[in-house]
């Protein structure tokens, strides 16, 4: 990996927001890389489409924002709607199977899981939801390892829910084991 | 370097800067988008014996801050456009009345309430000439976690040593970027101190006589020496005062003591200028894209530089027509109508080379942004 460039797109209060921070900040304080993490702000950030940016490298990185993700995540239909177009050829489109219909076919990889059913049936809570997308996701593109996102979960979260944290993450990774890649990222 | 390695927003990154100044008092108003500072040392400055309140607006945010550092405390407010304006008036008293404190203004689009979570870099005049009559300031700036950490030291160390407001300005994309920062051990960077007065109590202290380097030694107000400050023009004792030479002398004590200090003050960053016949030159978020882009052009064999400012103000005029003066095209990068770009047009030799690359529509320019605009003006079309 030279560079990784994510978006993770949803609606507000689903944890896409968070979920970048914890990717980006595990991969700065564990694994020493360089990353750097941006949202949108304004009202759209609580309700409509949001989104959040993060580049992942191991060289410095000047501009902040993603134009053309390696990576897409998106946990509802609107950010579907408004993102799919975004991911540079040959790069990831992660759905949400319960939230998101994919009705198009693009130049990037589709890669739909059931995570927020799988959710609800193992866990029963769907606040976690955001933390099984990671799971997922860092199956699929080895960023990082599971255990620099439990690392930084423990300094995050209360103590009681980092079991649930945990088996919701371990849950995202098997889903996305048939998608795993050798390699994911460009220069 | 060693320190404790962080993943923080530029807002958290100013924080960390000023506690290790040694901030202890915090006066301020929450807005978009520094509101992450105030709400940051409301945690933070209790915890170690400081002082934070928010107030009932900028104008007392201000004032407050002004009245914490008479007493001996650092001290210092946050802010963007709307805010900035407000705190104008007492900006001014605080040059006159010669009172160390910092001011972060995080821009956000203007005029008026503007654009409140969208970037902009509109407010460089406003911190030059935003309070009136003839005047010096500091206004610094930065790009990434670490130079807005350093940045943020760098001004209270100013404020200290020159006994002036200054003024951090920032933008919504560097405010709130995390990235990693690293915060060094205590002492690693050298912080200045408060020029106390050696004068006794019960001898006559004269608060505005300055030392024969033209220093001004302070006396913590409340404490053992009783005197006037005010924003009047005043004498050696802080009253009030008309007297044409007395008048003549503080005028230009206020503004030499910054320009003749230009060369110190002046921060700068500079990339590939010894072989660049394009120079760009820019500051806060917008050198981010600019970097991006001289990187992108260097790879393909363009012999483009770039020139990050941190220091806006006092522009250093002759530094830019030095560095500028073999480059073909000088193009200023910024989120204005051109605020930075006259200011290099009128410091560099056959200003015809100077153009402006910038945009004022809320969205981040972009790399892509910079290319296109260079092609333009390089006539290529895009």
């Amino acid at each position: 990996m030279e560079r990784c460039r994510l978006v993770f797109s949803g609606s507000g209060g689903q944890g896409v927001i968070t979920a970048a921070i914890i990717l980006a900040e595990s991969a700065v304080i564990y694994e020493g890389l360089v990353a750097v993490q941006s949202q949108s702000y304004g009202p759209e950030a609580r309700g409509g489409a949001t989104r959040s940016d993060i580049i992942i490298s191991e060289s410095e990185i000047f501009f902040p924002k993603v134009t053309q993700p390696n990576v897409l995540v998106c946990l509802t239909q609107e950010a579907y709607n408004k993102f799919y177009t975004i991911p540079r050829p040959g790069g990831i489109l992660i759905t949400d199977s319960h939230y998101v219909e994919t009705w198009k076919k693009v130049d990037s990889r589709q890669i739909e899981l059931p995570l927020y059913q799988s959710v609800i049936k193992e866990i029963g809570k769907p606040i976690v939801l955001n933390i099984a997308m990671l799971g997922a996701v860092i199956k699929i593109t080895h960023l990082v390892k599971p255990e620099s996102i439990m690392k930084t979960l423990e300094t995050r979260i209360n103590p009681e829910f980092l079991s649930m944290n945990q088996t919701a993450l371990e849950l995202g990774m098997n889903l996305a084991e048939d998608y795993a890649m050798e390699w994911i990222g460009g220069h | 370097m060693t320190g404790t390695l962080k993943f923080v927003q530029g807002n958290e990154a100013c924080v960390e800067g000023a506690l290790y100044a040694g901030l202890q008092f915090f006066a301020g108003y929450p807005i978009t988008p520094s509101t992450e500072i105030a709400e940051t040392l409301a945690s933070k400055l209790p915890q170690i014996g400081g002082k934070f309140i928010q107030m009932e607006d900028e104008i007392a945010s201000m004032c407050a801050i002004i009245g914490a550092s008479l007493t001996g405390s650092k001290s210092m407010t946050a802010t963007s456009g709307p805010g900035f304006s407000l705190m104008q008036e007492a900006l001014g008293y605080a040059i006159m009345a010669e009172i160390p404190c910092v001011i972060a203004n995080v821009q956000r689009g203007g005029p008026s309430t503007g654009l409140p979570t969208k970037v902009a870099q509109g407010d460089v005049m406003q911190a030059r000439w935003g309070t009136h009559g003839d005047h010096a300031i500091v206004v610094l700036t930065a790009s990434n976690n670490q130079d807005v950490f350093n940045i943020t030291i760098e001004a209270f160390n100013v404020a200290e040593t020159y006994r002036t407001p200054v003024i951090l300005l920032f933008d919504e994309v560097v405010a709130h970027m995390r990235e990693r920062l690293t915060v060094p051990e205590k002492n690693e960077i050298p912080l200045v101190e408060r020029l106390q007065t050696s004068v006794k109590e019960g001898v006559d202290y004269h608060p505005y006589l300055p030392r024969e380097d033209g220093r001004l030694p302070m006396s913590d107000f409340g404490g053992v020496h009783r005197y006037n400050v005010t924003g009047l023009y005043h004498d050696m004792w802080g009253f009030p005062t008309a007297t044409p030479a007395i008048v003549d002398g503080l005028i230009h004590h206020l503004t030499d003591k910054i320009r003749n200090n230009v060369h110190v003050i002046t921060k700068f960053k500079e990339y590939y200028l010894e072989d660049s016949s394009t120079v760009l030159i820019s500051y806060g978020s917008a050198a981010r894209s600019a970097l991006h882009h001289v990187l992108n052009r260097r790879k393909r064999g363009e012999n483009i530089g770039l020139i990050e400012l941190q220091t806006l103000w006092p522009f250093h005029g002759e530094l830019i027509r030095e560095k500028c003066k073999n480059a073909r095209l000088i193009v200023v990068v910024e989120m204005n109508l051109g605020q930075l770009y006259r200011q290099v047009k009128m410091a560099v030799d056959r200003p015809e080379r100077v153009f402006l690359a910038n945009r004022v529509d809320g969205v981040f320019i972009t790399p892509t942004d910079i290319k296109n605009m260079l092609r333009l003006i390089q006539g290529r079309g895009v």
